[in-house]
């Protein structure tokens, strides 16, 4: 069971996870970020603090936009991972694929750094 | 020290399933992170289960058995009658390959055969039993 919220700050749109993705509610996830980037935003911020799981389906939407995200300049920055979640993305590998960071202060940082 | 769960093939169930594994091991002295790494493959596992041999039906149904015949020492059984999705068949796609063809599948393989120290599958009294170990 995951909620997922969408937020707007400084111009970056912050996709807040509530709960745990799995291969039951990634497409959630899925939608979130595609609406984000269909609505144009250059900065997204992908808010981790209450998340609680992922699985490799969650892992494989953020895999899935790496491409896209990349043609079209955006910013695209995790933050707030507990260490268990982190430790999944490092088991793959995924941690150095996609730019995560402790906190929100140093994820708006690194997209307005990014998109410079 | 035995368990055993039982679940419908249904994706709503994982979360079920993640909670069975978290309690049995509980009391165990195993890590959070070890912890969490285990129910990740499990749930790999059973997810790939249901969707590729049981097509998320929810009147099929998986045993899941958890051993632990020595402190330590961990064995999962993952029991069904479907079709046998042997994960050992298949090859690991390399992470570029993914990201250049934009696939959300693939990596649940990589992540069990990372966690676990054996992957075994046996036919027994008609049943597919997929045997995972792990030693802490």
């Amino acid at each position: 069971m995951v909620h997922i919220k969408r937020l707007q700050e400084d111009g970056a749109d912050i996709i807040a996870i509530v709960g745990e993705i799995d291969a039951s509610s990634s497409i959630e996830l899925d939608l979130a970020i595609a609406k984000s980037v269909g609505e144009g935003y250059k900065k997204i911020l992908v808010d981790c603090q209450a998340l609680e799981y992922i699985s490799s389906a969650g892992l494989g939407v953020f895999m899935s936009y790496i491409e896209e995200l990349r043609d079209k300049n955006i910013s695209f920055v995790l933050f707030g991972m507990k260490e268990r979640v982190l430790n999944t993305f490092s088991i793959l590998g995924l941690a150095d694929l996609l730019n995560i960071r402790e906190n929100k202060q140093e994820a708006k940082k690194l997209a307005d750094e990014l998109s410079v | 020290m035995s368990y055993q769960y039982n679940t419908g093939c249904s994706l709503n169930n994982l979360k079920g399933v993640r909670e069975f594994i978290r309690r049995s091991l509980d009391g165990q002295q195993v890590s959070d992170l070890e912890l969490g790494a285990i129910v990740l493959a499990l749930d790999e596992m059973c997810s790939n289960l249901m969707i590729h041999a049981h097509h998320c039906n929810p009147d099929h149904f998986i045993a899941l058995n958890i051993h632990i015949p020595v402190k330590g020492q961990f064995i999962f059984e993952i029991i069904d009658d479907g079709s046998m999705f042997d994960i050992n068949q298949f090859q690991e796609p390399k992470l570029d390959n993914l990201v250049h063809e934009k696939r959300k599948g693939g990596l649940g393989i990589r992540l069990v055969k990372s966690i676990m120290d054996k992957i075994e599958y046996v036919h027994e009294g008609g049943k597919n039993v997929c045997r995972l170990t792990k030693t802490i």
